[in-house]
């Protein structure tokens, strides 16, 4: 049975076709768009992404209004359950508003929308999510963001409790934004839900990347690969997917 | 109830309609011809000199007087480009008038069947070093394009922006769109009797009536203008993409127009005129906000409307693709072959009127005399005195902190410049943009098989320039967008332009128009390289006056393949290379202007022939391989670039001035003149003789001026045995004046 991934697509998303050229035309997976009003999803898919973008023009507060949509109930059953879950900027904002990610997000310090490339550090052991098994601990991929309520931030308890319960997956090397504690990514206690400032799918083609923005070993890709790299070979050790990774 | 504004319409044009129907126009015909028959909508004044330019060329699947033209790229895949201006809107409402321009522009591509995937902008504003109004103007512009551009997901990859006292009180905020269409499912208009005329998206209201007259007329900055300013709606901008573009794969719409300036009245009339057919429009159907007449209505200029011809037989699915996206729409009739549009509201017939009378204004005859002021500039040009050779460090610093030669980086950091997966060249780090095209989506717009195409982009203007030699200037901006697409290794294979001129009743003014539109045609005719669309916006005056000339050229690259897009720095030990000659070619120069504030005659003049010379010269370089990067040598010169190409690779650089081919008589010249047909290459000291051999078939100048070193912290420019040197730290300080200027910000 072939890899199957969902890519939830909400009015106002912005980065489903992306992802979706990445799963598969470099991942060579199968990929589907899953429109925001479908309730009616079961075990039919073996991970979840939800894109960047402004679901619903970021109306009220990013990623709130998506949160309320039929589909996100099925996403949070689905996640309890072990479903691999990855939210990617205003992805990452819409599973913090769902419940499923500690945190809140805020306006960057800028005031304003940011796009750059930053250096991003791996922060706890590869293994601890499916996104990141490939990757080791403390080793930094260079990998963009473009966000304007980028800037995380959690109260000093749950901080101290994430970092205990190795929630604390990304943090910046370069802060963009004032995002608390540099935290550019946070997954739950059980770590298969993820959620990234930063966009794996802008950094997974060298010739996407600047110059120097990528490490030399990946032949021909950008560090972002390493995400989708990782939650495929993830699947495959499941054992339900019998194709070798590419 | 606003009155019906035939304010617009002279006498002439009021007898002429008369004549023309033979009868009294009634008050909701006078709107819609009045909203038509605008400057801005019609092109009465322009029209007959923009057949000029040569529109035909080896790309051109079509050119200019549709929504946007259109390039044929090869495998199936083409190019849109559009570009808009939203001066007036943006002047009262920076925030609102720019983020709807965006809209505007993405509508224009969205009209061809065509997906919008880059945006380009060009802005333009009074001083922001010691203007509050200009930087609030600066400041919100650049917000609402962010707002707008990163909502829809349409990332804004390049740009340009130019301060000049001209624009006082007043900003030109120009935008330009890149689509991209499958060859199969380009939407031409179509439409037969009895197809459905539907309406989709935002809400009729009251905002932006008379736009397209507003836009007609100088700009008297009056607070009662902000309700000419439409209201911005990128969540239903986005919408209306995602929907259109669904229609256009299942083939389900026959025609699409946006609803821009002059609302419906503009969009049925030149919809009507272009099919051959009349339409028959229950405007009791439209979906509106509020009460509204019939005037208002065929007038508003409410944003993110479209208007699609559909076959009754395919309605159906249509509503399917607008329920999924909670799009409202409405269907407001049918065509007809009658060639009228019949209006009617409340069950009366408030207007029947032949579409072709209303989409076709009278021309308006225009005088055009040479303005007095360029021969007094003439009359007066001196030189300002040489300066010491050890006050040139300071000068130069100066230059780079010029907010018109300065970083843009506090712009385009406000832009997703990258969603799309397509940005190969990114602003900031190229003379152009570099968009890889035709990803292996498996649906609608893109290419299928999986092959890429790389196309540069790059916009400029200069109204510096334009001012002193509309002729010359307009060419020389053409020369540089062209030379900037070259920079990244693309051939030039089309251009849209957007010429901005005060009011062409001044025949002052109108002759700078003429001369501008001729040295635009000139230039492409020579080259090759064809005008697929464009606009005219007149009237930019405000109260002191009009704006300075400003033709804008957007020009698109074709890059060979991926390898061999230029991309790069310079690196330790590289060599600096120049090709191309400095002339004494001073006039409209920010030395000249920013440094001395003077003006001055000899605005630099393009040779055509070797202008494409240098260019050739440089695209088999980069397409060789065989350099490490590439600056164009414009405003500020030879000296702002050298130190351009220094503060880009992070290294030093040590130069020989006097090995630079001139023809100059001062040092100031040679290091301040923006002549054109330069170039700026680093290469590799092994490269050098294989470089000398590919420029052997060229007859331009060459000349290596000096080397890279990364062990130098500064520029060290020699010059007859004397030296200066600048720091890097002190060059990067001035560069980055326009982030300091606007506060922290990305």
């Amino acid at each position: 049975m072939p890899i199957r991934i969902g890519i939830v697509v909400f009015p106002g998303s912005n980065c489903d076709r992306d992802i979706y050229h990445i799963l598969k035309n470099i991942m060579r997976v199968d990929a589907e768009f899953i429109w925001h009003k479908r309730d009616d999803l079961n075990a039919y898919y073996d991970a979840m992404i939800i894109p960047g973008g402004f679901a619903y023009a970021d109306r009220l507060r990013a990623g709130v209004i998506a949160a309320f949509s039929p589909v996100m109930q099925v996403v949070k059953r689905l996640a309890r359950d072990g479903m691999p879950v990855l939210g990617i900027c205003n992805g990452f904002q819409i599973l913090v508003e769902s419940g499923l990610l500690p945190g809140a997000f805020m306006r960057n310090d800028s005031l304003t929308f940011i796009c750059r490339w930053t250096r991003l550090r791996l922060d706890v052991d590869g293994s601890r999510t499916p996104f990141t098994l490939l990757l080791d601990k403390g080793s930094i991929i260079n990998i963009p963001v473009a966000n304007q309520e980028g800037k995380y931030y959690v109260d000093e308890d749950t901080l101290r409790e994430m970092e205990r319960n190795e929630q604390i997956v990304f943090r910046y090397e370069d802060n963009p934004n004032g995002s608390l504690y540099d935290i550019g990514g946070v997954c739950n206690e059980e770590g298969n839900v993820l959620g990234m400032m930063p966009h794996p799918e802008r950094a997974c083609e060298i010739i996407l990347a600047p110059q120097h923005m990528s490490n030399s070993i990946l032949h021909g890709y950008g560090d972002g690969i390493m995400i989708f790299r990782s939650l495929i070979s993830y699947l495959y050790a499941k054992g339900e997917h019998h194709e070798p990774y590419r | 109830m606003p009155k019906v504004s035939t304010m617009s319409l002279t006498d002439e044009e009021i007898r002429y309609l008369r004549d023309a129907i033979a009868r009294e126009p009634n008050s909701v015909e006078l709107s819609m011809v009045s909203a038509e028959w605008s400057e801005h909508c019609s092109y009465k004044s322009s029209k007959p000199y923009l057949k000029i330019f040569s529109t035909e060329g080896r790309y051109v699947l079509v050119g200019p007087g549709y929504d946007a033209g259109v390039l044929d790229i090869g495998d199936g895949m083409l190019l849109t480009v559009h570009i808009e201006s939203h001066n007036h809107p943006s002047a009262v409402e920076p925030y609102g008038g720019a983020a709807t321009g965006i809209g505007g522009v993405i509508r224009d591509i969205l009209s061809m069947g065509s997906r919008p995937i880059a945006l380009l902008n060009a802005l333009r504003f009074g001083d922001i070093r010691h203007d509050n109004h200009a930087r609030w103007l600066f400041k919100n512009v650049v917000r609402g394009i962010a707002d707008y551009g990163n909502c829809i997901g349409v990332p804004t990859v390049a740009g340009e922006v130019e301060f000049d006292d001209s624009f006082t009180n007043y900003c030109l905020v120009d935008v330009a769109c890149i689509g991209i269409a499958r060859r199969d499912r380009l939407v031409m208009l179509k439409g037969d009797a009895d197809d459905l005329i539907v309406v989709a998206g935002n809400r009729t209201g009251r905002d932006g009536i008379h736009g397209a007259s507003f836009a007609s007329r100088a700009f008297e900055g009056e607070e009662e203008d902000r309700s000419a300013v439409q209201i911005p709606d990128p969540f239903m901008g986005k919408l209306l993409i995602d929907a259109t573009m669904e229609c256009v794969e299942k083939g389900c719409v026959k025609a699409i127009k946006d609803l821009g300036g002059g609302g419906l009245a503009c969009c049925l009339s030149e919809t009507a005129d272009r099919l051959g057919k009349g339409m028959l429009v229950m405007l009791d159907a439209l979906h509106v906000r509020e009460s509204m007449s019939a005037e208002e209505m065929m007038i508003s200029e409410s944003q993110e409307r479209m208007l699609y011809i559909v076959e009754p037989s395919r309605l159906e699915e249509f509503k399917a693709i607008m329920d999924k996206y909670e799009i409202p729409y409405s269907v407001l009739g049918r065509l007809t072959d009658d060639g009228y549009l019949s209006i009617y509201h409340d069950g009366k017939q408030v207007a029947r009127i032949k579409a072709s009378i209303v989409a076709n204004a009278p021309i308006a005859r225009r005088n055009a005399v040479k303005p007095p002021y360029i021969e007094e500039i003439a009359a007066n040009s001196r030189k300002p005195e040489m300066p010491e050779y050890e006050d040139v460090a300071e000068i130069i610093l100066e230059l780079l902190a010029d907010p018109s030669i300065a970083s843009k980086e506090w712009v385009y950091r406000q832009y997703d410049h990258e969603v799309g997966l397509r940005t190969v060249v990114k602003p900031g780090y190229a003379d152009a943009s570099v968009l890889r095209i035709g990803l292996r989506h498996d649906r609608d717009d893109e290419d299928a098989d999986g092959k890429y195409r790389y196309i540069a982009v790059k916009v400029d203007g200069n109204s510096k320039h334009c001012y002193i030699d509309p002729y010359n200037g307009s060419m020389g901006c053409f020369s540089e967008a062209c030379r900037n697409v070259a920079c990244v290794g693309a051939e030039p294979i089309a251009m849209v332009d957007h010429l901005q001129f005060g009011s062409p009743e001044d025949e002052h003014v109108f002759w700078t128009f003429i001369e501008s539109v001729r040295g635009l045609a000139d230039y492409g005719r020579y080259m090759k390289i064809p005008c697929v669309g464009g606009k005219v916006s007149f009237y930019n005056e405000t109260r002191q006056g009009a704006i300075k000339p400003t033709p804008l050229v957007c020009v698109v690259g074709l890059v060979g393949d991926g390898s061999m897009v230029m991309k790069g720095h310079a690196g330790d030990g590289d060599m600096l290379m120049i090709i191309g000659l400095t002339k004494d070619e001073m006039g409209g120069s920010e030395y000249y202007e920013y440094i001395h504030s003077t003006l001055s005659a000899d605005v630099p003049k393009v040779d055509l022939e070797y202008d494409k010379h240098a260019r050739d010269a440089v695209l088999a370089l980069v397409r060789s391989g065989l350099l490490t990067s590439v600056h164009d040598c414009s405003k500020g010169g030879l000296a702002v670039a050298i130190a351009e190409m220094c503060i880009a690779s992070g290294i030093g650089a040590r130069v020989e001035l006097s090995n630079v081919p001139h023809t100059c008589t001062r040092l100031d010249d040679l290091l301040f003149s923006e002549s054109h047909s330069r170039f700026l290459v680093s290469l590799r000291r092994d490269y050098l003789d294989a470089v000398n051999r590919v420029l052997a078939d060229y007859p331009v100048h060459k000349a290596v001026i000096g080397a890279f070193n990364s062990d130098s912290d500064s520029l060290l420019l020699e010059y007859k045995g004397s030296s200066i040197s600048i720091s890097m730290d002190s060059m990067l300080d001035a560069y980055s004046s326009i982030a300091r200027l606007m506060g922290h910000g990305g």
